[in-house]
Order: C-alpha cells, then sequence, then structure tokens
C-alpha cells in the first residue's frame, strides 16, 4: 500500500469532498494553495485573521445550504471565537427545534513539543466536550485523520477535528480507494492482557512505545484509541478494561476536568467494569500549568513514553485486588 | 417616490400585525402567563415591515434578541411564534428556544439570537451562500445600537466589505444598550462613521416612518441585488418598553425621551398619513385591526390550547442525524 502524510491524507479527503458536492466552501486565514488551483477563489476563500467571523459565517453558510471546512489553525486561535463555538456552533441545531441541519468541519492544530510556549501548546478539547453538540474527533494516524474527515464531511452536524501538531508530517499507509472511519468505534492498537491504555492523539504512539518496552519485561499492555470523544466509544473501553482488570489513561490535555477524567468515570460507574478492575485507575495527563517554552520543563508538562510505562509499572506491581 | 396603494396598505397591515402581536405577549406577560426574557420590539415596527417588504423567502435574515417584529416581517406563522413563547411542542423550536431564539429556515428567518452582534458573523455566511448561488438573492441582518460595540460588528463589516457580500446591515439605533446610552458607548459618534470606514455604503433614515425605511431599504437591495457590495442602513428609533419586560427592571432613560419618541409612533404616525392621504378611511382601519386582533387572538389559542413538550423531549435534536 502506498505511503502518505497525515497532512496529505488530510488534504486528500477534502479534495474527494469537494470534488464530490460543489455546494462546500473552504475559509481559512492562510491560503490554501493547492485547494483554490482546483477548486477557485470562490469556495476556497482566504479570511481576514477574525476568527469569530469565520467561524460564524460558516454557521450562516451551514443554515444558507452548504457545507463548510473552516480551519482555526492553532486551537488557541479558537478561543478568539468561542462565542461562535459555545454559544452558536455547538447550540443551535437545539435551539432551534432541529428544523435546521448545520454541516460544519472545523480543524484546529493541538498540542506541544514544538516550543511554542503557553498560548500556542493548548489541547483544549475536554472545554468542547462540555458543549453538547458538538462532535469532536481527535484523528491520530494518517489513515485514520483521511477516513475521519470523510465522515465528517458527510456528517451535518458542527465536528472539530483536533489534530495534534506532531503528527503532520507522520507516514503511514492509505488506501487509494474511498473509504471512511465511522464515529464513535475505537480501535484496538496493540492487544494485551495486563493493562489498558487508554491513549488520545499523538499519546497513542507513545503509548505504543511503551508497550513494546514493557512486553520486554513481561508485560502484556493492550492500546485502545477511541479517535472519536463525541461520540466516544466506552464499550470497546470497558471491555477492553474487563479483560486486562487494569486502566491508564494517557492524555496530553492538563488533568483536570479532562477526557482521561470523563473516561475513568465513566468505566469505574459501570458495575460490571468496576467489579472486574484489580486497581484504581489512573491517569497521565498533562501537568495543571500551562506549557512553558524551555524544552525541560515542556517535556516535564506532558506524558511520554518513560511516564506511561513508569504507570504502567507501578499499577502492576500493585499486585491483583484480592 | 409615491408608493401604490396596495404596498402602503400592505406595510400597515404589517406594522399593526407586529404592535398587537406584541400588545399581546406583554399583556400576557404582566398577567404571569408568559415567562423568561420577552423583549419587545414596541416602537420599532416600521425597520422591520420597510426592509422585509423587499425580500422573498429565498433572501435571508437574521435577527437579534428583540426578534418577533421580524418574524412576522419576514412572513413567520403567529400561532408556532406565539406557541413557542409560551413553550409549547407546537412552536417554531418545539419549545426549546423560547422567545429569543425564534427561527423558520423555511421562509428564510435564520434565527433571533440572544447574543448582542453574535448575528452579524452568521449573516456574513448567509450573504456568502446568497453571492455563491448567484441568483440575485442577498442577506440583511439586523442589530441595535449596542451591537455596534462589540467586536464580531467590525469583523463581520470587514469581511462583508473585503469580500463585496451582498449584505444589508439594518442597525436599529434606539439610542440605548439596556440603560446605557449609545452616546456614552460609542467613541465614534456617528455609528455610519463605522461602515464609512470599511467603505461600505451607508445612509441613515428616520426609522419610524416606514415608507422612508421601505424606500432606503429598497434603494439598498436594489445595490445588493446587482452585485454592488455590502450596504449598511441605520435606522433612529426608540423602544417603548423596558430593555425586556420586567417588573424588577430598571428604566433609566428620560421620561420625556420616551414620550417625545411615543408621539413619533410608527404605526400611528402611518395610518394617519394614509387616512389624509385617503389611501384607507377610519372604517378600513377598524376592519384591519379587528381581522388582525383576530388573528393574533387565534394564535394566542393555539398556543395554550398546545401540549407542553413531554421532560424527556429536551433529549432531543442535539445533534442531526
Amino acid at each position: 500500500m502506498r505511503t502518505i502524510t497525515y497532512d496529505q491524507a488530510a488534504n486528500e479527503a477534502i479534495q474527494e469532498e469537494f470534488r464530490r458536492d460543489p455546494r462546500t466552501v473552504h475559509l481559512s486565514t492562510d491560503l490554501a494553495a493547492d485547494l483554490q488551483e482546483e477548486f477557485g477563489a470562490e469556495r476556497i476563500r482566504v479570511t481576514p485573521i477574525a476568527e469569530n467571523s469565520f467561524v460564524g459565517a460558516a454557521i450562516g453558510l451551514a443554515g444558507s445550504g452548504f457545507r463548510t471546512v473552516a480551519n482555526v489553525r492553532m486551537a488557541t486561535f479558537g478561543f478568539v471565537a468561542m462565542d461562535q463555538f459555545i454559544n452558536h456552533a455547538a447550540k443551535i441545531t437545539y435551539m432551534f427545534g432541529g428544523q435546521a441541519r448545520f454541516p460544519i468541519l472545523y480543524r484546529m492544530t493541538v498540542g506541544a513539543g514544538i516550543s511554542g510556549a503557553a498560548e500556542h501548546s493548548v489541547s483544549p478539547y475536554p472545554m468542547y466536550m462540555n458543549a453538547p453538540g458538538l462532535k469532536i474527533i481527535l484523528p491520530a494516524t494518517p489513515y485514520d485523520v483521511k477516513g475521519l474527515l470523510k465522515t465528517a464531511l458527510r456528517d451535518n452536524n458542527p465536528v472539530i477535528s483536533f489534530e495534534h501538531v506532531g503528527l503532520g508530517g507522520m507516514m503511514g499507509e492509505v488506501p487509494e480507494e474511498e473509504y471512511f472511519v465511522p464515529f464513535g468505534e475505537a480501535i484496538v492498537r496493540r492487544e494485551g492482557a495486563d493493562v489498558t491504555v487508554v491513549a488520545l492523539a499523538k499519546m497513542v504512539h507513545e503509548a505504543l512505545a511503551a508497550a513494546e518496552e514493557l512486553a520486554g519485561e513481561g508485560i502484556s499492555v493492550e492500546v485502545v484509541d477511541p479517535r472519536t470523544l463525541v461520540p466516544l466509544d466506552i464499550d470497546a473501553i470497558r471491555a477492553s478494561v474487563r479483560k486486562t482488570g487494569r486502566l491508564v489513561v494517557v492524555d496530553e490535555a492538563c488533568q483536570t476536568c479532562g477526557a482521561a477524567a470523563e473516561i475513568v468515570a465513566l468505566v469505574t460507574s459501570d458495575p460490571a467494569t468496576f467489579t472486574a478492575l484489580q486497581a484504581a485507575p489512573a491517569r497521565v495527563c498533562g501537568l495543571d500549568v500551562p506549557i512553558p517554552f524551555s524544552p525541560p520543563m515542556e517535556q516535564f508538562a506532558v506524558p511520554d513514553r518513560a511516564k506511561i510505562v513508569s504507570a504502567v509499572r507501578e499499577l502492576v506491581a500493585s499486585g491483583p485486588r484480592v | 417616490m409615491v408608493l401604490d396603494r396596495q404596498t402602503q396598505i400592505e406595510l400597515f397591515t404589517t406594522m399593526l400585525t407586529i404592535r398587537r402581536f406584541e400588545e399581546r405577549v406583554a399583556s400576557e406577560f404582566y398577567a404571569g402567563n408568559i415567562i423568561g426574557f420577552i423583549h419587545s420590539y414596541i416602537g420599532q415596527e416600521a425597520i422591520a415591515t420597510g426592509v422585509c417588504k423587499h425580500f422573498t423567502t429565498k433572501d435571508r435574515i437574521v435577527s437579534h434578541h428583540r426578534g418577533h417584529g421580524h418574524c412576522i416581517a419576514k412572513g413567520a406563522d403567529m400561532k408556532r411564534m406565539m406557541a413557542e413563547i409560551h413553550g409549547r411542542k407546537t412552536g417554531y423550536c418545539k419549545g426549546k428556544g423560547g422567545s429569543m431564539h425564534i427561527a423558520d429556515f423555511s421562509i428564510g428567518m435564520l434565527g433571533a439570537d440572544g447574543i448582542v452582534a453574535a448575528g452579524l458573523p452568521i449573516a456574513t455566511g448567509a450573504a456568502l451562500a446568497a453571492k455563491l448561488e448567484d441568483e440575485g438573492n442577498v442577506a440583511a441582518v439586523f442589530f441595535g445600537d449596542g451591537a455596534c460595540q462589540e467586536g464580531e460588528f467590525h469583523e463581520a463589516l470587514n469581511l462583508a466589505g473585503i469580500w463585496k457580500l451582498p449584505l444589508l446591515f439594518v442597525c436599529e439605533n434606539n439610542h440605548y444598550g439596556v440603560n446605557t446610552a449609545a452616546s456614552y458607548s460609542l467613541a465614534a459618534g456617528d455609528i455610519t462613521r463605522m461602515p464609512e470606514a470599511y467603505h461600505i455604503p451607508n445612509r441613515v433614515v428616520h426609522g419610524n416612518d416606514v415608507e422612508a425605511v421601505y424606500e432606503a431599504a429598497g434603494e439598498a437591495i436594489g445595490r445588493l441585488r446587482r452585485g454592488e457590495g455590502p450596504y449598511f442602513l441605520e435606522c433612529e428609533t426608540y423602544r417603548w418598553h423596558k430593555h425586556f419586560l420586567s417588573n424588577a427592571l430598571e428604566d433609566l432613560r428620560p421620561r420625556e425621551e420616551l414620550d417625545a419618541w411615543a408621539k413619533r409612533c410608527p404605526v400611528m404616525a402611518y395610518e394617519a398619513k394614509l387616512l389624509k392621504q385617503g389611501a384607507l378611511t377610519r372604517a378600513d382601519t377598524e376592519r384591519i385591526d379587528g381581522e388582525i386582533l383576530d388573528r393574533v387572538e387565534q394564535a394566542y389559542q393555539f398556543a395554550l390550547d398546545s401540549p407542553y413538550p413531554a421532560p424527556e423531549d429536551a433529549l432531543e435534536d442535539v445533534y442531526s442525524s
């Protein structure tokens, strides 16, 4: 199978869907040159640096029968448009009684690791999870980003794709033929028997590296990637935890009120899964600090392979519950 | 320009319909029969009426928190409006929206909106849709002087300006954001200095003169339909009620100001004009009024006769299928 980058795969999804549906518009503060060359300047538009205006324009386009991709670039700029995201995009289907559909794909990059400092290294998807009405996807591989964006571009709701800044150049196998990755279907990236590690976005790859290392120590780790946070495939996560009896959730976002907290709560509040637990679930998350600039501090503030390894070791060492 | 009699009668009828609807809503609110936040449009009827008279259902509008008048002027069904205001299942939003969120997408009414100025970016999207459809349709957004203080207002003017969008900005300058005077809040002074800065053609009209609004809007919308880019219409007016209907909220505006504007009632003034012109007789206006009151009564009864949503209906419509 051919191999392409994460960013190329994402672009292919948009190209394919824009060829199929002429009532599609792309808005971004940076010129999407290859898209504009193919689809023209009327549909592929450069916006002023005014996030509320184009995040809101996407809503008006949707309410007028157009599907829009609005690329916010870094998630930190998304905060500028929180009125349109939270007061409008999230609620407009509901508060108008479902009389209109709002097919919008918002894209923004997340994550640390680029010495971007506090403003430009954020992972705010948990905040958006708290706004019912948005669908939230977190593609971790080239295959998934194409398949999930294809699904997003057929969905009739506002979808936000959070794409880790460290994944854009990642190479991976992507089929030539059309395919879709459905929302709400987690994938088991590696099967294991002793511990379930649920990992999000770039942490999927850190978790896989940790699993490989731990295998050498005789610890068998199952790595589960939810792929979408809203909807969340909690059944797959619970099934894995019932099998292994142990859970570690790994997320780069700050620990407090995060996706990891929600996943732990959904696991422990399910009686059948709770009774299968051999140890208290653990979280390996971003520290509750703004992301610092200097590399030693930045690396300290976010999870990585080594932190996952030690968390898993600790959990296994605590032994089976008697 | 002298309007034809039929247009005059329709303008008068729409204004009076808004007035009677809003009077009924206010009386039911103060009788304790309606709850929530109700922002009355009384005093501003000529603006929605004069602008929307130029629109078909293919032209799209975005309204604000004081949105009942725009709904009626765009052709919304008063029964479903009244049902929504009463939180009934038969309302436009099945009771999920209430007074501040009435919408009817089937007639190009893209919704009232409770966040000041938030409708402007949304309207740029509706205008871009009209531009891409290239069928001569346009969009309009209604907002107040308060919205001119928000960043989203400036972002939307800028966007419409650079993209030459077929968007009519209708500023209903009622001179107050709740109780704070626009003369205090706006460093620019004259509101039209702001569209001027964005190179958007603009004009100020007397917003209580329905024919003045109708004519100015007609000229502006003609430009929009010809692809000449956005236009900004400032309509000077005054709201008669408090910011929202309330026994608790204070009205700190000078009493003499309200009295002076009440003498410039858009509905009464137009009725007097049409009677004087001979376009209507007193018998005509009484008949029209009687018919409107009947329709408002029917809308009210429809709301009362309609069921409330089931509690668990709250779980529906979070997402579209």
